[in-house]
């Protein structure tokens, strides 16, 4: 029955994404007041019943209802109640449902927090997300139904769900992950809502910057989960693997991170809104290239655990439908949106637009990275596939180039900012980076790596001009406190932003080149050292779960003669499927993790182990966490919302003369 | 200057249009599928040094007269990991594997197969990745089917489960075992 209601909530969704898609964007076009007004409504309506058809969805889940086939495949009536509900979204079905439905809560967020806005743009917004809805429950209602019954043989027990996603960081990394993904369809909207109506000025810029952020920073968390999962759950202390699917996400964040900047000019300045639409555009479209690589099967990665090439040309089809006409749109439509710049060479607006290619140069880079087995095979030379080794290599300079304009940034004005100066107020700042940049390595490791001065150089540079320009700016207070609370929150949050960006290279850098790692073959007793600390292995024991037996070591760890951390590290066997997982231990500080990953036992008693020293490896999460804050910060802004106030009140004005008619 | 920027608007859908034509193009193709040239051909010659034995080298002459599973994995790649387990439990079930490790360091492999266990008869050791490129290696993880005379009978792309083992590859590899008991018979 269950499955029955949330079938029908899918097809109610979908009709009511129709009208939502249609009547509004007629009404726009015409001016039929009673049409745009359906917007709203339908939004809501359609988020209702998304909602409804996902509540049956974990109720099924719940119930260990296995004549739904998609429960069968992905649940077990022996796992506990949490993962029954985050595998909900551990299969295609479900994580396609779990897509629907962010896109719902966008699409109905918009139209809550709109009332400002006018109401044929408005209308042209939820139009627009509608498109995109209705593309995606077709998808879900003729290639992946996770409503499925599985009758009259249906099995008496579900597959259970993949053990490695049997973990906290897997129920939270895919919702965070697709907020994220899903959220830059809201600015994309706003871009075409643009297009349509030839009305892009930077009242458009304001209310598209908010939005954009809030995907960002829910991206931005999204990402460090992932690594951070894959760091303490695949068991071999690598953070980041260059993987088709991590590629994937990094490719929006990476465009996100352009158009936020592009953003701030176009609303500050006027300037580069053909550029800004196009990144709103390209931004949406490498979200849906990720779903497409993801669940098309066309590159083969750890974590795509369904594909199916009929799916894939369906999305492949959907994408050309949306980023082709989008594009088409654009180019006919955006030379309506040329503006004369007035600037310098050496202005703020260079140093944006620089930074924006280099972004976009980075993304560009991952794309082709990611595609090239593809390419090289459509050019006929056999697949080949690129490494690590490709991506670190294009990689490092652009991180490098990076922070050297976030550091001068600061301290070039808008239009116009004169060389000498900028050299004069630049140059305790560069000395200190190449001092410290060759002092803080050299004095903390034994090793020293140009890769790394140049990585700390930058960075320190990147902290000095963060202190430098809050310094500057807070000198008007009667002290300091007086003069931060005085700042903008989205001030504040830039330097946050920034300074994150500066802990994650650190963090990237110091762990890449110092980590030590040892394989040991220990008796029970015996003990390895590794830097400052001894590791004694205490043999181990087993432990009986829900779903899983597991069995743990102990090792205790010994710094000079004093008890330092107790580590179980666990291999574990899930009794569905009988997989066998590794559980690391980590002792985890700022400073540095003790990482112990439990291998084979010998006949004789004896077990292998992996010990890894890792220094500065939590500064990358540390990092991204910054700066999501810091887009956190800037999103509580208070100017937003004045702003966004005053704007709409002076656009609504104007709006009807300024109308082009298509 | 007018016409030039209205030509750079179309830029991005050029580039879009290329693009999906390539993904399309990917998409008729099966990665899980060997290029039909491979298939039914001998193992490329080869000559390289054995992991973990220093100055030993092996052959493809060498690997005659069994029938095996030739496993392409590295340390770099996630997916080997997730196979692994189950490549133990084959190796432990007396199905012969041989490794190839692919362009890595030798260090790392050696650590690896000592933490999580060694599946493999030998491993082959293709740090350059030139055996990788003569069988047409995609990506890792990999699985060649090889018969007793040597010709490679499948491919399989992506992590080896206990699925795909029972529904395709177990299948196969009994089927050539038997083909090969009764070609000795015969003589």
């Amino acid at each position: 029955m269950l499955a029955e209601v949330g079938h029908f909530s899918l097809i109610i969704a979908l009709s009511v994404a129709l009208l939502q898609a249609t009547l509004p964007l007629w009404g726009a076009h015409r001016n039929y007041t009673l049409w745009m007004a359906v917007a709203r409504p339908a939004a809501l309506v359609q988020f209702l019943f998304v909602v409804l058809a996902f509540v049956s969805l974990i109720a099924l889940f719940l119930q260990n209802d296995f004549t739904v086939s998609y429960v069968a495949m992905q649940s077990n009536s022996h796992l506990p109640y949490w993962y029954k509900i985050s595998a909900v979204w551990g299969g295609h079905e479900g994580s396609l449902l779990l897509w629907v439905l962010i896109l719902a809560g966008w699409s109905a967020a918009v139209a809550v927090f709109s009332s400002t806005l006018p109401l044929d743009a408005v209308s042209r917004i939820l139009a627009v997300m509608g498109w995109i809805s209705i593309g995606f429950l077709l998808f879900i209602l003729l290639t992946s139904n996770p409503f499925d019954r599985l009758l009259p043989n249906f099995p008496l027990d579900g597959n259970d769900l993949n053990p490695l996603l049997q973990d906290v960081g897997l129920i939270m990394h895919p919702p965070t992950l697709y907020m994220g993904y899903v959220g830059f369809s809201v600015v994309f909207a706003f871009a075409i809502a643009g297009l349509l109506s030839g009305q892009l000025d930077s009242a458009w810029a304001r209310w598209s910057r908010p939005w954009t952020l809030i995907a960002w920073c829910f991206l931005t968390v999204g990402i460090a989960l992932g690594s951070w999962w894959a760091y303490y759950e695949l068991g071999w202390g690598g953070w980041w693997f260059w993987d088709p699917v991590e590629n994937a996400s990094v490719m929006p964040w990476l465009s996100g991170t352009a158009l936020l900047h592009a953003l701030s000019v176009t609303e500050k300045r006027k300037v580069f809104k053909a550029w800004t639409v196009m990144l709103a555009i390209i931004t949406f479209s490498l979200s849906l290239l990720g779903t497409f690589l993801v669940r098309s099967g066309v590159l083969t990665s750890v974590h795509a655990f369904a594909n199916d090439p009929e799916r894939g040309l369906f999305i492949l089809g959907f994408l050309a439908i949306v980023v082709g006409g989008s594009l088409t749109l654009f180019a006919f439509r955006a030379s309506l949106f040329q503006v004369q710049g007035r600037y310098q060479l050496l202005s703020r607006e260079t140093l944006l637009m620089f930074g924006n290619l280099l972004l976009m140069v980075a993304t560009f880079a991952v794309l082709l990275g990611t595609l090239f087995p593809l390419i090289s095979d459509a050019l006929n030379f056999g697949k080949l596939s690129v490494g690590p080794p490709y991506f670190n290599l294009v990689f490092t300079p652009l991180a490098f180039a990076a922070l050297l304009l976030m550091g001068a940034a600061p301290f070039i004005q808008w239009k116009k900012q004169e060389i000498s100066s900028l050299i004069f107020s630049l140059r305790w700042q560069a000395l200190l980076a190449v001092v410290l940049g060759i002092a803080v390595p050299w004095l903390y490791f034994d090793r020293i790596y140009w890769q790394v001065v140049l990585a700390t150089g930058f960075s320190v540079w990147l902290a000095i001009s963060m202190l430098k320009d809050l310094k500057n700016k807070t000198c008007h207070g009667t002290h300091f406190f007086a003069g931060l609370a005085a700042l903008s929150r989205s001030y504040k949050g830039m330097i946050l932003a920034h300074s994150g960006i500066a802990v994650l290279v650190i963090g990237a850098c110091y762990t890449s080149f110092y980590s030590t790692e040892m394989n040991v073959r220990l008796q029970t007793n015996d003990s390895v050292t590794i830097n400052e600390f001894r590791y004694v292995w205490l043999g181990v024991k087993t432990r009986q779960e829900q779903n899983y037996i597991a069995t743990v070591g102990q090792v205790d760890v010994y710094r000079g003669d004093s008890l330092f951390a107790r580590l179980y590290p666990e291999k574990r066997v899930y009794t569905v499927r009988q997989n066998v997982m590794t559980e690391a231990a980590i002792d985890g500080s700022l400073m540095r993790d003790l990482y112990v990953a439990l291998g084979d036992s010998f006949d004789d008693g004896a077990w292998a182990l992996r010990i890894s020293h890792k220094p500065f490896v939590r500064w990358v999460w540390l990092g991204a966490l910054i700066s999501a804050l810091g887009g956190g910060l800037a999103l509580t802004d208070r100017r937003f919302r004045l702003q966004r106030a005053a704007s709409s009140a002076a656009a609504e004005g104007v709006a009807p003369g300024l109308k082009v008619n298509a | 200057m007018n016409q030039k920027k209205t030509w750079l608007y179309l830029l991005p859908l050029l580039v879009f249009v290329v693009l999906g034509a390539l993904l399309l193009n990917s998409l008729g193709k099966d990665p899980q599928l060997l290029p039909s040239a491979k298939l039914g051909k001998p193992l490329p010659n080869f000559k390289l040094p054995v992991l973990g034995k220093e100055g030993s080298f092996i052959s493809a002459g060498q690997l005659k007269g069994q029938v095996f599973m030739l496993n392409v994995w590295a340390t770099w790649c996630p997916s080997c990991r997730i196979e692994h387990p189950v490549l133990n439990q084959l190796a432990a079930e007396g199905v012969i594997i041989y490794g190839l490790n692919y362009k890595d360091t030798p260090d790392d492999a050696l650590n690896y197969l000592q933490t999580l266990g060694n599946p493999y008869k030998k491993v082959i050791s293709d740090t350059r990745g030139d055996l990788g490129l003569d069988l047409g290696v995609y990506g890792a993880p990999e699985t060649y089917l090889v018969d007793a005379n040597g010709i490679i009978i499948y491919r399989h792309v992506g992590v080896v489960t206990q699925e795909n083992w029972l529904s395709t590859l177990k299948p196969l590899l009994e089927q050539s075992r038997r083909t090969a008991t009764d070609e000795r018979g015969q003589k």
